[in-house]
């Protein structure tokens, strides 16, 4: 992981410009634009179905827009394949867990670092030489992520024996050990409880702060949202109707109408 | 408390992630490499070193092949079969073509041409998935045994389209033919096995072990950290079909010394897949258990009735071995999806805590 930077809000990073998205009958997403800057934590949030998590699937390259274009780091780019964004650098975790099941902590974690590691095919057949230097210089970047969240204990143990928290720690550990510049998070505390939402907040903002990385987050915790991100853009119907600052977006009619009216807060 | 790892700390990441971390496992395997390579020669007869032993380590090169497609990468295949025969002719086109060629590289020339066929036929697998895929391989297995028995080119034209294996030596020593003793074939064999094992086990517990499991854990989580999952699924029905031609070519030069499509039918695919299901899906060791327990299971229901003094007919050993597997492969498909590997490493665990339970 990167060194410790202080915490600026830099150039846009990523630019969504009027995309849509349809699914047969269904409309996804449509004409919807904002913009992600280097350095902050973006917030996206609206009421169930209305198209965040599809948002990113765009972003990472999973579902391609019917319409619209998206610009990352100064490229509009074309279609692209997921692994393509990952090589770009975006990174990220799901609001279903998906983890690799049959895979220890240790393990899933390593995979996150499958693009920075490029000993040939004869060289892992021997594990010998310089492939076996490569895996244990990124198994010192592993363990590092492993501290970081601190899941030293379960280093060895196979994903699917974890509590539901702890699996969502480690897919969170599984981005982080590709060192991304763009980090999406998908619903990242749902179903946890107090004491693991405030833990999970807490590795968001030191990933933030001190790696420099740039988060773009679903959340519905309302309090959470308002608290860590420094924008937020509401969708709701697959439209975006508020953007702005936590405190904008609170007092925007719009959205106490469609959003905080309906219960989610 | 015999075997346990409580003290050896290890002080590196290189000792944490070496092969066989626990001091016991490793004397383990230094003990069992002595009786593989000293002991047995030394001590089985010729019968067994033919009927039990070069069986049993041809099949686990067969296991460790679809081991690695199914156990590791996820894809089911039902075209194992098909792909020994494409190693066992592939060998016997190489042997005659270029009798000057040492047959240790006859048989990886003739795995690498299997990986290219197993390639070719592992493209559907970007589209299709499980069952799709397993009739897609099966396609695979009875175009692969048609093609050896309809095109006699494959056979150098032979009438009776059965050919025996020429003889070939190494090291000055017979190894294929009728003058190979069962020992030279044998320690042929066993130190081909030995590497492959170790290739194996080197590839899974790397980068490219840990693609081929993201992708039949999760693909599309896969796909997303990066690993690009056309690539990664070919190179394992690549890896796997190597596997599965260098077994067709010990099979066929080694073990029967002679190279006949009928040997790789359909059956072998089952038999084959039923190892590694009995043995464990996803695991070196439970390749060559389950290689281990299908070779011995017909002798030890064969011997064990008769030593009772009620000698099954072979039919009815036949009918049992049938079901046999049936029981076994609903047991661990239900209860232990990792088979006997996952049950001997259950029992490891016990015996490091043991004496004290808790
Ligand atoms: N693969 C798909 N096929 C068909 N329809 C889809 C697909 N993915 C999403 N949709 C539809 O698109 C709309 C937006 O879904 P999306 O999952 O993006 O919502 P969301 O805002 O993430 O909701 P939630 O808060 O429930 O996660 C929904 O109506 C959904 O049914
Ligand atoms: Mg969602």
């Amino acid at each position: 992981m990167q060194h410790a930077a202080p915490r600026t809000i830099g150039e846009t990073l990523l630019k969504v410009e009027d995309v849509s998205l349809g699914f047969g009958g269904v409309k996804a997403l449509s004409g919807v634009s904002f913009d992600v800057r280097r350095g902050e934590i973006r917030a996206i949030i609206g009421p169930n179905g209305a198209g965040k998590s599809s948002m990113l699937n765009c972003i990472n390259g999973f579902y391609q827009p019917s319409d619209g274009r998206i610009t990352y780091k100064g490229k509009a780019r074309g279609a692209m394949r997921p692994y393509e964004a990952a090589r770009d650098g975006i990174a990220r975790t799901f609001q279903n867990i998906a983890l690799f099941r049959g895979m220890s902590t240790l393990d899933n974690i390593m995979t996150g670092r499958m693009l920075k590691m490029n000993r040939g095919f004869l060289w892992q057949c021997l594990h010998w030489g310089p492939a076996q230097k490569e895996e244990i210089e990124h198994r010192e970047a592993v363990e590092r992520v492993i501290d970081f969240l601190e899941i030293q204990a379960i280093r060895k143990v196979p994903v699917g024996r974890l509590p539901y928290g702890l699996q969502k720690r480690v897919e969170l550990g599984r981005a982080l050990a590709a060192e991304p510049e763009l980090l999406l998070l998908d619903e990242p505390m749902a179903g946890m409880n107090l004491e693991e939402k405030e833990d999970m907040c807490r590795f968001i903002l030191d990933v933030n702060e001190q790696f420099g990385t740039t988060i773009a987050l679903i959340e519905h915790d309302m309090g959470v949202v308002m608290d860590i991100s420094d924008r937020v853009v509401v969708l709701e119907y697959g439209r975006k109707i508020a953007d702005g600052v936590p405190d904008e977006v609170k007092a925007d009619p719009k959205v106490i109408d469609a959003y905080l009216g309906t219960g989610h807060g | 408390m015999i075997y346990r790892e409580a003290g050896q700390y290890k002080t590196s990441y290189a000792a944490d992630q070496a092969i066989f971390p626990i001091l016991q496992d490793r004397i383990g395997l230094a003990i069992l490499l002595l009786v593989a390579f000293v002991g047995a020669p030394l001590v089985a007869s010729d019968y067994i070193l033919s009927t039990i032993l070069i069986p049993f380590l041809v099949f686990s090169v067969a296991a460790l092949g679809l081991n690695i497609l199914t156990g590791y990468c996820g894809q089911l295949s039902l075209g194992t079969g098909g792909f020994m025969a494409c190693g066992a002719y592939a060998a016997y086109k190489f042997a005659t073509a270029f009798p000057e060629l040492n047959i240790v590289f006859v048989f990886l020339l003739s795995g690498g041409v299997t990986a290219m066929v197993g390639v070719v036929f592992g493209v559907p697998s970007l589209r299709i998935k499980g069952f799709y895929l397993a009739v897609a391989t099966l396609a695979a297995q009875f175009f692969l045994i048609w093609l050896f028995t309809k095109v006699p080119w494959f056979v150098n034209y032979s009438p009776s389209g059965v050919i025996s294996a020429p003889p070939r030596s190494v090291f000055g020593f017979y190894v294929t033919g009728i003058e190979a003793t069962s020992h030279a074939k044998y320690i042929f064999c066993l130190s081909f096995v030995a590497l492959l094992a170790l290739v194996a086990k080197n590839l899974v517990r790397g980068r490219v072990g840990r693609a081929w499991m993201a992708i039949r854990d999760m693909d599309i989580a896969a796909e997303i950290i990066g690993i690009r999952p056309l690539h990664t699924k070919l190179l394992a029905f690549a890896v796997s079909s190597f596997y599965c031609g260098v077994a067709g070519a010990l099979w066929a030069f080694i073990y029967t010394s002679s190279v006949e499509a009928l040997a790789f039918d359909i059956n072998r695919s089952f038999q084959i897949l039923f190892m590694i299901i009995i043995g464990g899906l996803g695991s070196i060791l439970g390749s060559f258990l389950g290689a281990a327990f299908i070779v011995l299971l017909p002798i030890l229901l064969n011997a064990g009735p008769t030593a009772m003094g009620a000698p099954l007919s072979t039919s009815t050993i036949a009918h049992l071995e049938l079901m046999t597997f049936g029981a076994l492969i609903v047991f661990f498909l239900i209860v232990e999806p990792h088979g006997l590997a996952r049950l001997w490493q259950i029992g490891k665990e016990k015996l490091r805590l043991w004496p004290f339970p808790h």
